[in-house]
């Protein structure tokens, strides 16, 4: 089943036209990968899924829901449900990492807060930063920032996550616990889209990739099979880096 | 020059339709849960408490510098007398309710607008809509209602800084008497003159909160744009104060006459 249908979408900034048509779905459980040189519209057509971005034309729709037209209220039920995880971690930078983690539990649950500081501590476990939950986002580097704004993507556990280029910046360690973190919520069940330079990850964790170039998506097809195929591989990664 | 004057009327409209949708914002989403108390807190401090030594500085040196001034016009004449009337009269209807809302856009204004600024251009603010929470309800409702609760609050220190400034010059430059001073106030202002004065601070509040969160918002992309936004903040709500006072003056006065 098509969770994410998104259909001639078309968006310009000022006179550059970013998107002229683009097509494409996203089924039940499925990662896609969207790949893409630098400025090409991917974080646009992400952050357009939930709404911080309006399509000058076409529809995104999500579970059935075309989010292109509602309104800021009607948006906070996708977004309860549809997580983006920010290219760059886009921290709240007057509160400390565990406030900010917190946020969405203390939004939209109404656990108590020893339950909130439990959960919390444990994601951050989780993502190897215990000890940190009393700095502010200043404090962390780049990379610990990016796994701050990831956790708190997914402490609601949402059914959609968008990641905006998870893994960039990471080093090799964290990189592969962030795929393996990706391909473990993806079993239980999590429908994703995977924006990324990196073929690596692209090819661990994603069901099918999609290439985003001159204002449209051109399907590439299953990994599975392009895993047979070391010469396109190939030729990905290098359009990839040709930026 | 055509298109730079269309740019420009362009602007204006942008800028009043903007507002505009702001203040409707707001107000819709004033009443609806969940109101966050404890933010407005913070701004109560950030915005009031924070901004108090400026002003009661500047009311004090205004009530002086007022005092000094009448003292040196009136002493050719003997008129010194009517110095505490004059001082009193002048502060409390139009130079305390002025300077202090003057002062705060310069404080308040400018830190709301880069602050606002900056959570949009390090996408906090597109991060909060992302976690389903309202921009308005977090940083604009708090901010607005802020001001509006400690502008008039730091009038009303203003008026009082200043007269006593008044008092200061007045017994050691101008030789009158502490006790006569005051009593010359008393029987001097009445309430119609308090509050034509200090009523104003609730619109000039509004003057500074609201075009600082829309610039804050409404911030282009990049550093730079957010010291511009700021600026632009600061230059509007002056102007907005100093020819909303006239016409606000206008206001009272057709009031107190038609009575
Ligand atoms: N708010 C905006 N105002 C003006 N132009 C914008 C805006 N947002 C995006 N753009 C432009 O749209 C294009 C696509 O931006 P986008 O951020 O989606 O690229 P991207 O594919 O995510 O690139 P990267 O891999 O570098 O993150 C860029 O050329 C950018 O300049
Ligand atoms: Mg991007």
């Amino acid at each position: 089943m098509e969770i994410i249908e998104v259909s001639h979408f078309k968006k310009s900034f000022g006179n550059k036209v970013v998107h002229r048509d683009v097509n494409f779905t996203v089924k039940q459980g499925e990662c896609l990968g969207l790949l893409g040189g630098s400025g090409a519209g991917k974080s646009v057509i992400l952050r357009s899924m939930i709404g911080l971005e309006r399509p000058d034309n076409g529809q995104i729709q999500i579970e059935g829901i075309d989010v292109t037209n509602l309104d800021e209220a009607k948006l906070v039920d996708i977004r309860k449900r549809v997580a983006y995880v920010f290219q760059n971690g886009a921290l709240f930078d007057s509160m400390t990492i565990f406030d900010n983690i917190a946020y969405p539990l203390r939004e939209h649950t109404k656990l108590k807060e020893h339950e909130i500081r439990e959960q919390v501590l444990s994601t951050l476990q989780m993502f190897n930063m215990h000890g940190t939950e009393n700095m502010l986002p200043a404090e962390l580097s780049g990379g610990m920032q990016k796994r701050v704004g990831l956790a708190r993507a997914i402490i609601l556990k949402p059914d959609i996550i968008l990641y905006d280029e998870p893994t960039a910046g990471l080093d090799p360690a964290n990189t592969v616990k962030i795929q393996n973190l990706i391909v473990q919520l993806k079993g239980t069940g999590v429908t994703s889209i995977l924006v990324t330079h990196d073929m690596d990850t692209a090819l661990r964790v994603c069901d099918r990739l999609a290439f985003l170039e001159n204002g449209s998506v051109e399907n590439l097809g299953m990994v599975s099979d392009l895993k047979q195929d070391p010469v396109q591989i190939l030729q990905l990664f290098i359009r990839g880096q040709s930026d | 020059m055509t298109t730079n004057l269309q740019a420009r009327t362009e602007k204006f409209f942008d800028f009043v339709g903007g507002n505009a949708l702001l203040v409707g914002q707001m107000l819709k989403e004033l009443f609806r849960k969940p109101l966050y108390f404890d933010l407005l807190a913070v701004q109560i401090e950030n915005v009031g408490a924070k901004s108090l030594p400026l002003i009661l500085i500047v009311a004090m040196s205004v009530g002086m510098v007022m005092a000094l001034q009448f003292g040196i016009g009136l002493q050719k004449f003997g008129a010194n007398l009517y110095i505490p009337k004059l001082v009193s009269l002048s502060i409390i209807r139009e130079l305390g309710p002025i300077f202090a809302s003057l002062m705060f856009a310069a404080r308040v204004g400018a830190g709301m607008t880069s602050e606002i600024a900056s959570m949009v251009v390090t996408q906090q603010v597109d991060a909060m809509r992302a976690l389903g929470t309202s921009p308005i309800k977090k940083i604009v409702i708090p901010r607005v209602l802020a001001c509006l609760i400690c502008l008039p609050l730091l009038c009303v220190f203003a008026n009082a800084i200043g007269i006593f400034g008044g008092l200061v010059v007045g017994t050691f430059d101008l030789h009158l008497a502490g006790s006569f001073y005051w009593q010359k106030v008393l029987s001097t202002v009445t309430l119609t003159d308090y509050l034509s004065g200090f009523l104003k601070t609730f619109f000039f509040a509004l003057f500074v909160a609201i075009p600082a969160c829309y610039y804050g918002l409404n911030v282009e992309r990049g550093t730079r744009a957010v010291g511009l936004a700021t600026t632009r903040a600061v230059v509007t709500s002056s102007i907005l104060i100093l020819v909303g006072d006239y016409f606000l003056t206008k206001v009272f006065w057709v009031i107190q006459t038609w009575r």
